[in-house]
């Protein structure tokens, strides 16, 4: 059936995210140009994608019906789109009537002053925060700062992001990039400066890592009076949200805080309790390899005796009802940030994360950045694939990253300032020559004549743009006769049967 | 709330808008949906589900009924526990012998709500729990007698929970219509673990860094 | 049977080899192999550009050229992809949506080359000798976009002589992508470094694959590091018999 649209105004040009969000950054090419040139982050994206696409191709095989649990993810996901406006009221509804308290932030601005806003209300100069994709979206830990808050990150990565001054590079792993010497010396140096400081001493053994943030991070669980998190799913039916993750820095904050703030983007919402049971299988397993992460945690409300006894979600836009609006590109908001299409992207295993200047790095990144600022502030994105679709294979809710990485870059080549670029003259000129068999004979039969610029029937240096290509790889000069000469010289009883 | 210029309005008439050009898809729920066990039967699914409890680091001991409080009274002792949390509800057999549990709780047997200081400093808590999914080796706590508010189980390091052989389903699908989404949930599968270092995984974080399972016939 | 090959711009300006070791392996299957001089290109790289306005014109030429053919035969896994995922939404936005019916049919009975020996003729075993140690790179549209599978492996498994080495890494992206390789050449570059690094370590003397562009990248870093590693399509080994054998540089002869 086709939903119809609702009475009230329709606004025909929905507002993109604003740029206060951390979502994009400079160029691609300029940007991946610097990583490609560190070997040591190479070493460690190269490893860790290894490991974790291996890990997730045999529980993924485990299941006898994958294939079907990912075509019902992105069915529900449709169906939850096609319907968002009355699956957001009922969450809202059922929220309310549990003792929560529903907010709606058109933009990052207005998300942050809500938080800030409910954290001075609790009065509070410390929160702890869980692993969060939209808070980082919206660049919230900054907003706080700004406000005299400080938002300390407890999941071990964001902790070694942190510490680090740095930027997360991956959706579930933003310390992708760190190797364990590295975050030794980053703990060594940076704990004692905001906290307890690392065990003298300390080793660069994963587990010995994760004992001095255990160690750091007790005391601020235990007092901390605000937790802020994001959430992985909300079901509209009964109001009830969820954190999935491994570390158990998820439930500290969900459970000890006495005020709660949860910052949802508006797409993860889900119909209905038993929609989760495809959820809660195609998430772990595409995400960390496993059959079930640790610990997830559901809460709907606020529970009296159990758990904050102060609910507020956050409920954000910030350029999701304009992907929303893009029949092309809606189908990226079917996304649960599992990040298996980083894990398997050939240029996001060389180039890691930063290169693509968004906090939603990779193939995902590259379609749902501009989906979210419009493309005229993400020109590069769209680019920044080989189209070589190891992402659509291995996504659990089937968004065709390639096709829409393809629709993408024809916005971008229809930006007004696109209209006169050298690459768009190419193009025409190209495309009037293939549009016309006899231009097209004319044209490679004068190409040809190529043939004798070239040394040992190679180019190894060309005039740009095709310099791009021969800096690391030779041309080869073209043939005598195109195939089409060929075809037409020979006898006719020659080849064919 | 309903003032046309909010943010509420604003989003929502953003969504009706472009849900004008949407079609709403059907959905096949033709994967293996709740009652669909490929024909396991019972000792198998038990089976299975000590396999991935094992598989994730989960310790497992498998007893009667009358045996609980020697197998708790055993771990205790094995893992060095020398404080323990029961809450409301925990069976009072399967208390361990020699170690008198504090218990958290309101209103019963002068029992109080500990601070989370004072649990902190508690080494181990021994739970029910609601339901157990053999699949992926979940052990799903909802807050119901014998299991208590979600602090006594996250911060004591040693977490034993008791778990009978009925409660195990075989998936995920068979779990959910048992929960009551409207009480506060913790799935749980093998201890806290992270792989955020080189993609490693490492047991033991935050959470209890210990799951000792016991498996009641 | 009577077929249309689509050559593609590529093959037909810069590797006439390939088309023409297609029209030998088909015509030796039974094939009468057609080659309509009208035809152009598919317009992929237009359209993977963000210009798949301009394609339009090559995609109606498309239509009009092959779609008097039962079937439509083309040495290129990309190409075909492209007839029949782009195609009909090209048709649809740029075109006339009443044509998109035609374009979905011609792409419907548009095969690339493995497909259409394998699962429409239903041979594995063309006769072929290639009496040398090859490795193959599974090109990553033909491999997912029209999910090829082990189609080409099928046919190689069946060629005398042929030994053939598994390329570790196989299924990672060489790296061409189109225009790609030039608007991301680092990136494009790195990714060939280690596909030509993965190709050296089998010890082949040549590495195969369904798509010519695919092989003039990796052909162009084995040829810049003079590795004296040789590319050839999947028609030239499949064209190979002992009376007629291909020839390439890396086999001892002269292209």
């Amino acid at each position: 059936m086709t939903a119809t649209a609702g009475s009230g105004p329709i606004p025909v040009d929905p507002p993109r995210a604003t740029n206060t969000g951390h979502l994009h950054g400079r160029p691609f090419p300029a940007a991946a140009r610097v990583a490609l040139g560190d070997s040591q982050l190479r070493r460690n994206i190269g490893k860790a994608t290894h490991t974790i696409r291996d890990k997730r191709a045999i529980v993924v095989d485990e299941l006898a019906d994958w294939r079907e649990l990912r075509a019902a993810g992105a069915a529900i996901k449709d169906a939850t789109m096609a319907r968002l406006d009355t699956y957001l009221e009922q969450l809202e509804e059922q929220v309310t009537a549990a003792g929560g308290v529903v907010h709606w932030a058109a933009d990052a601005d207005e998300a942050n002053r809500i938080v800030i806003d409910l954290c001075r209300r609790a009065e509070a100069t410390d929160v702890v925060k869980v692993k969060s994709m939209a808070t980082q979206e919206i660049r919230l830990n900054e907003a706080l700062a700004d406000a005299g808050i400080s938002a300390w990150e407890t999941d071990l990565a964001e902790l070694i992001v942190q510490l680090g001054h740095d930027m997360p590079s991956h959706i579930l792993v933003p310390a992708i990039h760190r190797n364990r010497a590295e975050i030794r010396e980053i703990f060594n140096r940076e704990m004692g400066k905001v906290g307890r400081p690392a065990p003298s001493g300390l080793s660069d053994e994963p587990a010995a890592l994760a004992e001095a943030a255990r160690v750091h991070l007790r005391q601020r669980f235990l007092s901390t009076d605000v937790a802020i998190s994001g959430a992985n799913f909300a079901v509209a039916e009964t109001g009830t949200v969820m954190v999935v993750e491994s570390e158990g820095n998820g439930r500290m904050c969900l459970t000890l805080p006495r005020t709660l703030i949860t910052v949802m983007g508006i797409e993860k919402l889900i119909p209905t309790w038993r929609d989760l049971e495809v959820f809660l299988q195609l998430l772990p397993r595409s995400s960390t390899g496993e059959r079930m992460n640790p610990y997830t945690t559901m809460w709907t409300g606020v529970t009296e005796g159990d758990g904050p006894q102060e609910f507020h979600l956050v409920l954000l836009d910030n350029g999701r009802t304009a992907a929303l609006a893009d029949p092309e590109g809606r189908a990226a908001l079917r996304c649960i940030r599992c990040s298996a299409c980083l894990n398997v992207c050939p240029v996001y295993e060389r180039t890691g994360g930063h290169a693509y200047g968004s906090i939603y790095p990779g193939p995902i990144g590259a379609v749902l950045s501009p989906l979210l600022t419009g493309v005229e502030d993400n020109t590069s994105l769209p680019f920044a694939s080989s189209l070589c679709g190891a992402c659509y294979d291995v996504c659990p809710v089937a968004i065709d990253i390639p096709s829409m990485l393809v629709h993408l870059r024809t916005k971008v080549a229809a930006l007004p300032e696109k209209a006169r670029t050298p690459e768009r003259q190419l193009m025409r000129a190209l495309a009037w020559v293939m549009s016309s068999p006899s231009r097209w004979t004319r044209s490679i039969r004068s190409m040809g004549l190529g043939r004798f610029l070239a040394r040992n029937g190679r180019f190894s240096s060309m005039p740009p743009p095709i310099s791009g290509w021969t800096a690391t790889r030779d041309l080869p000069a073209p043939p005598e006769q195109s195939f089409r000469d060929w075809w037409a010289a020979r006898a006719p009883e020659d080849g064919a049967s | 709330m309903t003032d046309p210029s909010s943010s509420r309005e604003r989003v929502l008439a953003r969504v009706r808008s472009a849900k004008a050009t949407m079609t709403e898809p059907p959905i096949a729920r033709d994967y293996r949906t709740a009652g669909d066990h490929d024909g396991a039967d019972g000792e198998s699914l038990i089976e299975v589900f000590i396999d991935r409890l094992i598989d994730y680091r989960a310790q497992v001991t498998r007893v009667a009924d009358d045996d609980v409080a020697g197998a708790v009274s055993d771990i205790l002792g094995r893992e060095g526990a020398r404080s323990l949390v029961v809450t409301l509800g925990y069976p009072d057999r399967w208390r361990p012998m020699g170690l008198d549990p504090v218990v958290d709780g309101l209103g019963q047997d002068g029992a109080t709500l500990l601070s989370t200081t004072e649990l902190d400093g508690i080494d181990a808590v021994v739970t029910t729990c609601a339901v157990a999914v053999a699949e992926t080796g979940t052990i799903v706590l909802d807050g119901g007698p014998g299991q208590g508010r979600r602090a006594i189980t996250l911060l004591p390091d040693l977490h034993i929970v008791v778990v009978r052989t009925e409660q195990v389903v075989p998936r995920v699908p068979d779990a959910l219509p048992l929960l009551n989404p409207r009480r506060p949930l913790t799935w749980i599968s093998g201890p806290s673990a992270t792989s955020d270092i080189e993609l490693n995984r490492v047991e033991g974080v935050h959470g209890p860094r210990r799951l000792r399972a016991i498996i009641v016939d | 049977m009577r077929v249309a090959l689509f050559a593609t711009c590529l093959v037909d300006a810069m590797a006439p080899p390939v088309a023409k070791a297609t029209v030998t392996v088909l015509g030796r299957l039974g094939c009468t192999v057609e080659f309509p001089l009208s035809q152009t290109c598919c317009g992929q790289m237009h359209t993977n550009t963000g210009y798949a306005d301009m394609a339009a014109p090559m995609v109606k030429n498309h239509l009009e050229t092959f779609e008097p053919y039962e079937y439509v035969v083309t040495p290129s896994g990309s190409c075909a992809a492209s007839i029949r995922h782009q195609h009909p939404w090209i048709t649809r936005d740029y075109l006339d949506p009443e044509l998109v019916d035609r374009v979905e049919a011609l792409g419907n009975r548009t095969y690339e080359l493995s497909e259409f020996i394998v699962n429409v003729l239903g041979v594995t075993d063309v006769g072929a000798v290639y009496p040398h140690r090859v490795t193959y790179h599974p090109a990553c549209h033909g491999t997912r976009t029209l999910g090829l599978g082990e189609l080409p492996l099928k046919l190689l498994h069946e060629v005398r002589g042929l030994e053939l080495v598994e390329l570790p890494e196989a299924a990672g992206c060489c790296g061409f992508g189109g225009t790609f390789a030039i608007k991301n050449a680092d990136v494009s570059s790195a990714m060939l470094a280690d596909k030509v690094h993965h190709i050296l370590t089998t010890g082949a003397e040549a590495c195969t694959a369904v798509d010519a562009s695919c092989l003039l990248h990796i052909g162009g870093g084995l040829s810049r590091n003079r590795t004296g590693v040789d590319t050839i399509h999947l028609a030239e080994i499949l064209a190979s018999t002992e009376t007629d054998p291909t020839v390439t540089a890396a086999n001892g002869g002269q292209p």
